[in-house]
């Protein structure tokens, strides 16, 4: 054994350190509630397919109080993601102007949450037709 | 040099992010809310016969797959990618399991959309 004892700062729960942190994994555990969301409508696809009886079945499951409280959840969840994708979207895809200039990042920002709000609002309205 | 493969993965990482962030609340909203609550939206919408006309339709199908697939992508990726946060470390196991169920929800909703029926 060696005498020495060297000082290793330990790993556990690192990112509570920093508020930075905690926001940068909120933002990555969104992506657990995406994939639980796919696997919902993935689902029901393959219930369609299988026919009428086990449709009814996925649609039964749905009006749950359980799912319907996942699906609360996952709407939180949802909004979450999409403010923190536009927020970080002026680092992930920087666009540069051909003037050679970025676009500002606010910009970028403001225009990502303006197009997610009206496409929501015009799908809910376009569905209720 | 070898070809990196991150591209294509991050492009589907992307272009799922990006669909779940424009319409991915309002999709929760509908499908998991208001039609099984029957607020303000129409309790009949998701039935069995508007669903399969709905799937039947190549620009529905189109939808639905997109969706599921892309969704699958985007949060396979991040899991994967934050595996290594928690320590584990980033081989084929993580790989395989992680872009294995995307692989697999993609090709189980293209088997499903194509057997509903055009």
């Amino acid at each position: 054994m060696s005498a020495r004892k060297p000082y290793i700062r330990s790993m556990d729960a690192w990112w509570l350190r920093d508020s930075f942190f905690v926001r940068y994994m909120l933002r990555e555990a969104t992506a657990l509630f995406v994939v639980a969301y796919a696997l919902v409508l993935l689902a029901g696809v393959v219930c369609l397919a299988r026919g009428p009886t086990a449709y009814q079945a996925w649609l039964r499951i749905l009006a749950t109080p359980w799912s319907i409280a996942l699906h609360v959840v996952l709407l939180l969840v949802f909004l979450y993601h999409t403010w923190s994708w536009f927020r970080i979207m002026p680092k992930t895809m920087s666009l540069i102007l051909p003037s050679g200039k970025h676009l500002s990042p606010a910009l970028v920002t403001t225009a990502g949450l303006l197009a997610a709000a009206l496409l929501c609002i015009g799908l809910f309205l376009a569905v209720r037709l | 040099m070898k070809r990196s493969n991150a591209p294509i993965f991050w492009s589907l990482f992307g272009a799922g992010g990006m669909l779940s962030a424009l319409i991915g609340p309002v999709l929760v909203l509908i499908t998991g809310i208001a039609v099984p609550l029957a607020w303000a939206l129409p309790g009949d919408l998701l039935n069995y016969e508007h669903a399969l006309a709905f799937a039947r339709h190549w620009a529905g199908k189109a939808f639905l797959l997109a969706i599921i697939s892309l969704f699958l992508w985007h949060g396979v990726h991040r899991i994967y990618h934050s595996l290594h946060d928690f320590g584990v470390p980033l081989g084929w196991p993580a790989k395989l399991s992680c872009y294995g169920l995307a692989l697999a929800g993609t090709i189980a909703a293209g088997v499903a959309l194509l057997s509903v029926g055009f």
